[in-house]
Order: structure tokens, then C-alpha cells, then sequence
């Protein structure tokens, strides 16, 4: 429990806004990692999910989608296991990873997404 | 990064590390926990834990992990949220890394094979060590088993899971199965009765070995259905699972499914300490108090003058100490981890204070 970066939150996205926010990303990376609030391995990825957001801020966009609040939006991409944490690249699904792989698998997925263009 | 020394080093964050980190910082050993990248361990993967002493309504697994943690850090543990990825154990202090090369994923040390372990960890070492320890209470535990049949990872996360409590919302209205006879199959079951239109067990064998009670509230389910002596043999699908074959006796057949839950049991992730401590041909650690012909081996070896077992938690190399589910090979339970590890505790702060 540190508190000596500041603190970053990753947004979270709705049905209502999850399209416009994709679009608007452009070729920028969207990472999308679809939880719920009752989900163990979940509360592990959440911290790391808003400490990511602060570090690859202005380089990829990095969301989360609440799957009891807008199943529609876990159902669009099959989503049947939580956590899975989607990429994103021009609107397309690029990677996919189901569990929790660590920080260092997000950071690999993100760094992969990244060097692609 | 500069190497920093701690006294006693303690790896893995469920009930044996824990618990070892209470009782050691109690005795102001000043412990540090490398929590590693699953904090909180396979209880992190159970709703409600109905067999722990103390909680007669239940507790759910993450909330009881939490309040561990906290109870650790009050008497002044240091948590570092750090998976350890090499030990060398062949020279004091012993030396502790963190480091992860290019390309590694702290996954990859529960299933990759031990000679391309051995090549990450000799990468690994060539660098500074992260910590140095005076002794070290290895607490790793287990992780779920796969089987190992076609499909099973093809479709994982698209039909296929081995954590029923986090998915089972996804299965409202369908026909599921769970493989395995444990508690955790009989948990996961109750789990999916609650949204899938059905769930049938398949067990290999013609009893279960769950508690008697999680039995009973399975098999009185009217969702529920059981295939004996039954093995799965394929996950067949098409983007999404559509249907599983299992043999009943000899005989084969195709089955409707939708999900399939993997509760076969668990195998301890020790692979880390390939090569610096004796393990078993299963891969668990052996203490002084290992319930096998290698643990009575150790332990005769190390009888006092007075006839007792010095330092029964202490694991091949003098110093180590190990507890919880990566030593257990009989019962592997989270009262039974919490208890080895203070165990391990106690005897690494007594062979400190002798040196």
C-alpha cells in the first residue's frame, strides 16, 4: 500500500460511451479489462489496470467494463471469463488475455501494441 | 538496484506466508513477504470459506486474504508485491531475485520445463541479487492442474474455466460440466446451480472425495447430475465450446456443453527451487515432518540427544523452512497452511536465535 505515485484511476466504460471511446482512440491502443466487483483474481489485475493507466498515459487508452453493469458489452466480445483483458487497435481486437497474467503480461501486451503500428 | 539484507525472507502470500509473517514480526524479526504476482494465493479463487475457524456465517476467500495481509503488516512485515524468480540457497546469506528477463511471464514458472528454467534462472543470477536473507520460509503453495486433453487450452475463456466462482454468471441457462471430486468440484458445482440450466460432474472414480457435506448439498441438487467412472477425452468447439467426449466404462460418447470447469486438484508450484531443495517425484517440498518415507528420512537424521525432531519445518538446507500446500502432499487445507506456517515461524526464529 504506497502512496508515493500519485494515485491513477482507469475510467470506466458503459454501452453508452464504449463505442464513441474506441473510435475516438484512433490508432492509439484501447485496453479494455472486463471484471466484476465479486471476482477474486479481478481485485488482483484492478490495481494494477489504474497503475497502468497513469504509466502509459498519452500512449494507450486503458478502460475498464463492470460485466454485471453492461453485459451486452461482455457478450459482444465473448467474454466468459473474468478477468480478460482485451487490446484494442483501430477498433479491432488484437490480443486477448484471459486470467491474470501479472503486471509484467499487461506490460507485454501494451508493448506489443505499441511497437505495431 | 543495490541489494538490500533482511533477516528473514519469506515467499508466497497465502495462509502458511501469512501466518509466518505474523509470528515472526511478533518476534521482531522484521520479516519481508514477496507477496509475488498472485497475492493472496488459491484462496483469492473461493467465494466462501465455511471451514476456517472463527466465522460461523463463512468468509469469502479475497476478504479473508486481505485482512491476513493486514494483520502481517501491523506487527511490521514488509510486503513487497514482487514475484521471486531465483534463489541461490548454496551460499549464506542466502540471495533472493526479482528480476524477469525479456520475454518471461511469472506463468511460466508453474509450467515451463525445468532444463529452460534452469536457463532463465542462470540469466537470472548473472545479475545483482534483489535481496540477501539469513533465513527464508519458502510458503509458494499449489496451482490449479489442467488435464491436458485436446481443446482444453484452445478454449479457455470461451467455454473453458478453472475458476467457476468468477465465471459461472456467464453460464445462465446452460449446459455445463465440472471434471473433477474434490471440494473444489463440489464448490464450483454449487456455483453453477445457481445460473446453468444444468451441471453434471464427470469423476473418474465411483466416489467422491469432498467433504462429506459439500456432497450431500451437490447430490441433492436438482440440477445436478454425476457421470461416474467417467473421463473426459475432448473439448470440441468452434470459437466457443459446443460439446465434450467422455468415456464411461470404455464406452465413448458426445455430449452437449457450453462450459467446462476444471477442478481436478492442485500441484505445488515449487519449480523455483529446482536444484537448491530436495523435492519429491510430485514436486513437493520435503520438511522433517513430511508425512513420506523421504520426510522420516529427514527426519531421523536430525533427532536430538534427546530423541525429538530439531526444527521439524526445516526443508533439505539448513536455514530454509518451509510450509503450507507446496509441502503438504495429504491435506492441504487453509487452516493447516496458516498452522505450518507458524510452525516455520516459530522454528526459524529459535535456529536464528542459535546460530
Amino acid at each position: 500500500m504506497t502512496d508515493t505515485q500519485t494515485k491513477s484511476q482507469a475510467q470506466h466504460l458503459s454501452t453508452a460511451d464504449f463505442d464513441e471511446k474506441l473510435q475516438g482512440a484512433g490508432a492509439k491502443p484501447v485496453m479494455v479489462d472486463f471484471f466484476a466487483e465479486w471476482c477474486g483474481p479481478c481485485k488482483l489485475a484492478a490495481p494494477i489496470i489504474d497503475e497502468l493507466s497513469g504509466e502509459y498515459d498519452g500512449k494507450a487508452h486503458i478502460y475498464k467494463v463492470d460485466v454485471d453493469a453492461d453485459p451486452e458489452l461482455a457478450q459482444r466480445y465473448g467474454v466468459m471469463s473474468i478477468p480478460t483483458v482485451i487490446m484494442f487497435k483501430n477498433g479491432e481486437v488484437a490480443t486477448q488475455q484471459v486470467g491474470f497474467p501479472g503486471k509484467a503480461g499487461f506490460v507485454q501486451m501494451l508493448d506489443k501494441a505499441l511497437g505495431s503500428k | 538496484m543495490s541489494t538490500t539484507h533482511t533477516t528473514l525472507a519469506i515467499i508466497g502470500s497465502g495462509p502458511a506466508g501469512y501466518t509466518a509473517a505474523v509470528y515472526s514480526a511478533r518476534a521482531r524479526l522484521n520479516p519481508t513477504l514477496f507477496a509475488g504476482f498472485q497475492s493472496g494465493g488459491q484462496l483469492m479463487w473461493t467465494s466462501d470459506i465455511e471451514n476456517f475457524p472463527g466465522f460461523p456465517e463463512g468468509v469469502a476467500g479475497p476478504h479473508l486474504m486481505q485482512q491476513m495481509r493486514q494483520q502481517a503488516e501491523k506487527f511490521g512485515t514488509t510486503i513487497k508485491d514482487e514475484f521471486v524468480t531465483a534463489v541461490d540457497f548454496s551460499q549464506k546469506p542466502f540471495r533472493l531475485w526479482t528480476a524477469l528477463p525479456e520475454g518471461v511471464l511469472p506463468a511460466d514458472f508453474d509450467h515451463k520445463k525445468p532444463e529452460e528454467l534452469l536457463a532463465i534462472r542462470s540469466k537470472i543470477t548473472a545479475l545483482e541479487p534483489t535481496m540477501t536473507a539469513d533465513a527464508v520460509i519458502v510458503a509458494t503453495g499449489a496451482t490449479a492442474m489442467m488435464l491436458g486433453v485436446p481443446g482444453e487450452k484452445e478454449f479457455l475463456g470461451k467455454g473453458v474455466s478453472t475458476c467457476a466462482v468468477c465465471d459461472a454468471a456467464f453460464y445462465r441457462d446452460k449446459d455445463t460440466f465440472v471434471i473433477g471430486g474434490g471440494d473444489s468440484a463440489m464448490e464450483d458445482t454449487m456455483a453453477l446451480a445457481k445460473f446453468a440450466k444444468s451441471v453434471t460432474i464427470v469423476h473418474r472414480r465411483d466416489t467422491f472425495k469432498a467433504s462429506k457435506i459439500m456432497q450431500e448439498r451437490v447430490l441433492s441438487h436438482e440440477k445436478v447430475k454425476v457421470l461416474w467412472n467417467t473421463t473426459l477425452d475432448e473439448i470440441v468447439g468452434n470459437g466457443m465450446v459446443t460439446e465434450i467426449k467422455v468415456t464411461t466404462e470404455g464406452t465413448q460418447k458426445t455430449l452437449p456443453a457450453q462450459g467446462v470447469f476444471l477442478a481436478i486438484g492442485h500441484r505445488p508450484t515449487n519449480r523455483l527451487f529446482l536444484d537448491q531443495l530436495a523435492l519429491d517425484s510430485h514436486e513437493y517440498l520435503v520438511t522433517r515432518q513430511s508425512p513420506s518415507k523421504l520426510g522420516v528420512a529427514a527426519a531421523q537424521t536430525a533427532l536430538t540427544t534427546e530423541g525429538l525432531v530439531a526444527f521439524p519445518t526445516m526443508t533439505s538446507v539448513p536455514g530454509v523452512f518451509a510450509a503450507g500446500d507446496g509441502v503438504d502432499l495429504r491435506y492441504k487445507q487453509a487452516v493447516t497452511a496458516a498452522g505450518m506456517g507458524c510452525s516455520a515461524a516459530l522454528d526459524a526464529e529459535r535456529w536464528l536465535e542459535q546460530r
